[in-house]
Parts: C-alpha cells; sequence; structure tokens
C-alpha cells in the first residue's frame, strides 16, 4: 500500500477555493449561455410554428416527394436541350457578372484600402457603400435591374455584377492592405511616382490572390446564378422553379443533378487553375 | 565617366540576354493567350445571355432614376422631409424583421447542431469507418450545393406557406456548409487526448466527447457566428418564394411598385444585417482572443 502524505486538505481548500468546485465561474458562465441559448431555441421554434403539428405532417409529406424525385427524368430529349441551354445561359451570367464586378471593384478596392487612400473621408465613404451593396442580396438586385433592362438573362448578369462588386471590394482591399511595403518604397525612392508605385509595386505581389478570389466567386456565382430565374431573370432557374411549382419532380431531380454537376465541374475547373496561377507565381517571385 | 558596374563581355553576355528575351517573350505570349481565351469565354457568354450594350445604353438612365424614385413618397417629395409617412408601416415591418431574425437563429442552431453531429464521421483523422466517412462528406456536398431557396421551394410544398419552410431550407444548408468546416477544424486537431482516452479504454463517443470537442469548441462557435451572418441575409429573401420572414413583403412592394416602401425596407435590412456583422465580428474577437490566452 502507498505510503501516505499528511496533506491539510482543509488549508489547501482555503488557499486555492477556485480549484476544488465542481462548477467554476467560467463553466458556470458557459453553462448559462447555453441554456439562455436552448430557451430562446425553443421559444423562437414555437413563434415559427414548430410544435403545430405542421412538422410531422409535413415530413410525411416531404418523404413522399423525397421518393416521387427518384428516378431523375427529363421526360425527353426536348427537355434535355431546353435545359442544357439555359444552364449554359447561367454559367455565362456568372462569368459575365464575375469579370465586370471584378473590373469595377479594383479601383473601388483601392479607395477602400487602408494604405492607398490617405484621406478617411473618402475611404469611410467608399467602405459604408460596398457594405451597403453587400448586404442588399443579389435577388434583390435582380429585381431592380429587371425593371431597367426588362426581363432576361442579360439583368442577370448585371445583378450578379451589383451583388459582387460590393464582395470583391471588401475582399480585394484586405488583400492590397496585406500587401508588402516595401517594393511601392523602392519605386518611389527610384523616382517613381504613385501611380507607378501601384501598378509595378502592388499589383504584380496581389494579382495571385485576386485571380483566385476571383474564380471563387465565379463557382459561388454559378450558384446564385442558378436561382436568380425565380425572379424572371434568365438561367436555369425558372424551369427548376417551375418544375417545382407544377411538381414535376422528376424533373426537378434532374435540373438539380445537371447543376450539381455542373458546379462540380467549375469547382474542378477552377482550382486547377487556381492552382495554376499560384503556382506560376511561386516559381517566379 | 566610367561604369562602376563590371559588364561581362559580349560572347559570355549574348547567351544570356537571349534568354532572358526567349524567356519573356514566352511569358508575354502565354499572357495574350490567357487574355484570348478570355475574350473569347467574353464573347460567347454575351452571345448566350443576351447582352446587349445599346439596351443598356438606353435604358442605363432608368437605373439613377429608379433608385431616386425609391427614395420619394408619392407625393414626389423625398422621404426624409416625411419620415413617419416613409415608415408608415414600421410596427409590421419590424415584426417581419424579428421573425426574419429568429428563422436565421433557428437555421443556424439546429444546422450547427447537425454539423457537430456530423462532423467527427466526416474528418478523417478520427472517422470510425472509411465509408461512413465518404457517404457523410458527399451528403454535406449535397446540402451545400443546392441553393436554399431551391430546399425552401420544396420545403413550401411539404410543409405548406409560412416561416417553417424557411428555417428547415437554412438548416438544411447550414448542415452542407458547417460540416464542411467543422470537419476541417477536427482534422486539425491534436491527436494526443484522443489516443490517451481511447488507450485508457474507453469508447469512440467518449473519446470524441472528451478529447475532441474541447479543442474545437469555439472554433464551432466561431464559424456558426460567421455563419448566423450569412443566414441573416438569406433568410430576409426567403419569402420571395413565401418561405416567411420580411422578403414577402418586399418582393411585394417591388412588384406593385409601393417605392418608398421598398426602400424603407430595404433601409431595416440594411441596418440589422449591419448590426449583426458588428456584433458578431465583436463576439469573435473576443472569442479568439480568449483562444490565444490559453
Amino acid at each position: 500500500m502507498p505510503a501516505r502524505f499528511p496533506v491539510d486538505l482543509d488549508a489547501v481548500r482555503g488557499r486555492h477555493p477556485q480549484h476544488f468546485q465542481r462548477f467554476d465561474r467560467s463553466r458556470q458562465i458557459a453553462a448559462g449561455a447555453a441554456i439562455a441559448a436552448f430557451a430562446l431555441l425553443v421559444f423562437a421554434m414555437g413563434e415559427l410554428g414548430f410544435f403545430d403539428g405542421k412538422l410531422i405532417a409535413g415530413l410525411g409529406r416531404l418523404a413522399e416527394i423525397a421518393g416521387l424525385m427518384l428516378p431523375p427524368d427529363p421526360k425527353d430529349w426536348a427537355h434535355v436541350r431546353l435545359f442544357s441551354v439555359a444552364l449554359l445561359e447561367t454559367v455565362a451570367i456568372s462569368l459575365l457578372g464575375t469579370l465586370a464586378a471584378a473590373v469595377l471593384g479594383l479601383p473601388l478596392a483601392f479607395l477602400a484600402a487602408r494604405n492607398i487612400t490617405a484621406q478617411r473621408v473618402i475611404r469611410f465613404l467608399s467602405r459604408r457603400s460596398l457594405d451597403t451593396i453587400r448586404s442588399v442580396d443579389i435577388l434583390v438586385w435582380a429585381l431592380i435591374w429587371v425593371n431597367v433592362v426588362g426581363l432576361g438573362p442579360f439583368a442577370g448578369a448585371l445583378a450578379i455584377m451589383t451583388g459582387d462588386i460590393g464582395t470583391f471590394g471588401k475582399l480585394f482591399s484586405e488583400a492590397i492592405e496585406a500587401a508588402d511595403r516595401k517594393p511601392v518604397e523602392g519605386i518611389v525612392s527610384t523616382g517613381g511616382g504613385k501611380l507607378l508605385g501601384v501598378r509595378f509595386g502592388i499589383i504584380p505581389e496581389v494579382f495571385p490572390v485576386l485571380v483566385s478570389q476571383v474564380l471563387y466567386l465565379f463557382e459561388s456565382n454559378t450558384r446564385s446564378a442558378s436561382i436568380i430565374g425565380i425572379v424572371g431573370a434568365g438561367g436555369i432557374g425558372l424551369y427548376l422553379a417551375e418544375a417545382i411549382r407544377t411538381l414535376e419532380l422528376q424533373q426537378t431531380s434532374f435540373i438539380i443533378a445537371m447543376i450539381l454537376v455542373t458546379v462540380a465541374v467549375i469547382d474542378y475547373v477552377s482550382s486547377q487553375l487556381r492552382f495554376a496561377v499560384i503556382g506560376r507565381r511561386g516559381g517566379l517571385v | 565617366m566610367t561604369s562602376p558596374i563590371a559588364l561581362l563581355p559580349e560572347p559570355q553576355l549574348r547567351p544570356l540576354l537571349d534568354a532572358y528575351e526567349a524567356e519573356i517573350r514566352s511569358r508575354r505570349w502565354h499572357t495574350l493567350l490567357v487574355v484570348a481565351c478570355i475574350v473569347v469565354a467574353v464573347v460567347l457568354s454575351s452571345l448566350s445571355a443576351e447582352v446587349s450594350l445599346g439596351k443598356l445604353i438606353d435604358n442605363i438612365h432608368r437605373f439613377p432614376s429608379y433608385i431616386i424614385r425609391l427614395f420619394q413618397l408619392e407625393n414626389g417629395q423625398p422621404v426624409w422631409t416625411d419620415v413617419g409617412e416613409w415608415f408608415w408601416g414600421l410596427p409590421r415591418w419590424l415584426r417581419l424583421l424579428g421573425e426574419t431574425l429568429l428563422m436565421a437563429y433557428v437555421g443556424t442552431l439546429l444546422g450547427a447542431l447537425g454539423a457537430v453531429g456530423l462532423c467527427f464521421f466526416a474528418a478523417a483523422n478520427v472517422a470510425p469507418n472509411r465509408w461512413l466517412r465518404i457517404v457523410v462528406r458527399r451528403l454535406c456536398e449535397l446540402c451545400r450545393t443546392v441553393p436554399e431557396l431551391v430546399f425552401a421551394l420544396m420545403f413550401v410544398i411539404a410543409f405548406g406557406l409560412g416561416p417553417l419552410a424557411g428555417v428547415l431550407a437554412v438548416a438544411i444548408h447550414t448542415v452542407g456548409a458547417l460540416g464542411k468546416l467543422f470537419a476541417e477544424v477536427v482534422e486539425n486537431i491534436d491527436m494526443k487526448p484522443v489516443e490517451g482516452i481511447t488507450a485508457a479504454g474507453s469508447s469512440w463517443p467518449v473519446a470524441m466527447r472528451f478529447g475532441a470537442l474541447p479543442q474545437t469548441l469555439s472554433n464551432f462557435v466561431s464559424y456558426g457566428l460567421l455563419r448566423f451572418e450569412i443566414n441573416v441575409r438569406a433568410t430576409a429573401v426567403m419569402g420571395f418564394v413565401g418561405a416567411g420572414g420580411i422578403g414577402q413583403d418586399l418582393i411585394e412592394a417591388i412588384r406593385k411598385f409601393y417605392y418608398s416602401d421598398v426602400s424603407a425596407i430595404l433601409v431595416l435590412i440594411v441596418i440589422t444585417v449591419s448590426v449583426i456583422d458588428t456584433l458578431t465580428s465583436y463576439v469573435r474577437h473576443r472569442l479568439i482572443g480568449l483562444q490565444e490566452k490559453h
């Protein structure tokens, strides 16, 4: 039997009471926060009608719908052709919107970047307007542009562009702020102006980051572009919403499968391109 | 004056210069090729997306005039001359905005709980079974690639019009998005606590609870808050397809040309989103600070 040391437990407890509590202060705070979050959850679920019996009835119907969606079936080849054209239109909307937003977002990003724009007022205004653009959803922009240029994919491309200017402005300005100052100082010290400093000091450094962000957003915009058809701004979304609303469930699952494949292909291609761009720059620098 | 830089003799210099120029030339060709590809892609997509610059130029004046019109009351006065008239529906809109926030909250929390349950099966370092891991990963991919509005459209058929469909759509999307992020967090943990607990003879769930979860919890909360921010934006448009929240009133106002209502609702949404952004980023920075102290 191991020897026991004579420990005065009460004295130790008196010196370090916090280590003898099963629930210390931070644990109490965490438990309180968890209970509050749970109470809010239950309250909100009651408020939103989770306990009205709609949930149980709906789950049964949902299982039925899911059963009817299988197997995916486009009905005939004419529909396949129709959907393929619409899907190409979706990709086109996404590509145009993303490129246009990147071109328009870059100057705004320079205005919003701390190391380029010294005037605080301009910086503040450009940041606030970028934030405002970003907090309005692409679907709302699509509705606005439909009022301006009419129904069709052109409105969709403009909507993607408008919504993305905010995102690109924020992402690009963060990339620019993270850029190293030394190349710019070098260029300025050899007599180059501010513009030359930006062109040869900052652009080469942030270019790969910008390209990879553009590619990433292109992929996520393809997802957005596949739903803006719901408000009449072109692409596959119109057919998708129509198929769901008329309960053509096998067509619905076929369209969803087409979107999934397209997004997966774009994901693959863009990640290959991203590695190519970053790798090439990494090799040179 | 002589040059202070020692130049190589011509026969040695020539091949180096040639190589340099060849390198530059090949890079220029490369750039030109990329630009040509982009131009071709843009032209093709412009044809497909029915881009017509003529139409844009003819109609572009409508964009600023539409925006200006949004900020005018029915009698043609700017909205800020009569704020009471501008925000005439404030009680109703605030109630809908509250509903939107509750939807985002429930959707995020349910989705995050689902993602916490799934992520341990999807992480390469702790997953109990390889096939199960692949199935869970594919499931998460499916949940996050299908847009929320598509889920909402289908749930509206199953559950009827109302916020329930929107909440479930957001929750499913959140499971997909957070499941992936959480699994990546779990893949980056220190494996020693898990190994120690397993070595002491406990089962896999216990090892996850006491070995993996404590290391990941603060990251989970941080990602969950980030997702909440995104979900507030997403639930604001759920009403477009009848799935609850303020979107219902917004699309009605846009479709029926109640201009000042559109701007009032948009202003409310923008303010709410920016308040939520500020709050969550404050909490997240506090969390990150706590993590670094430990």
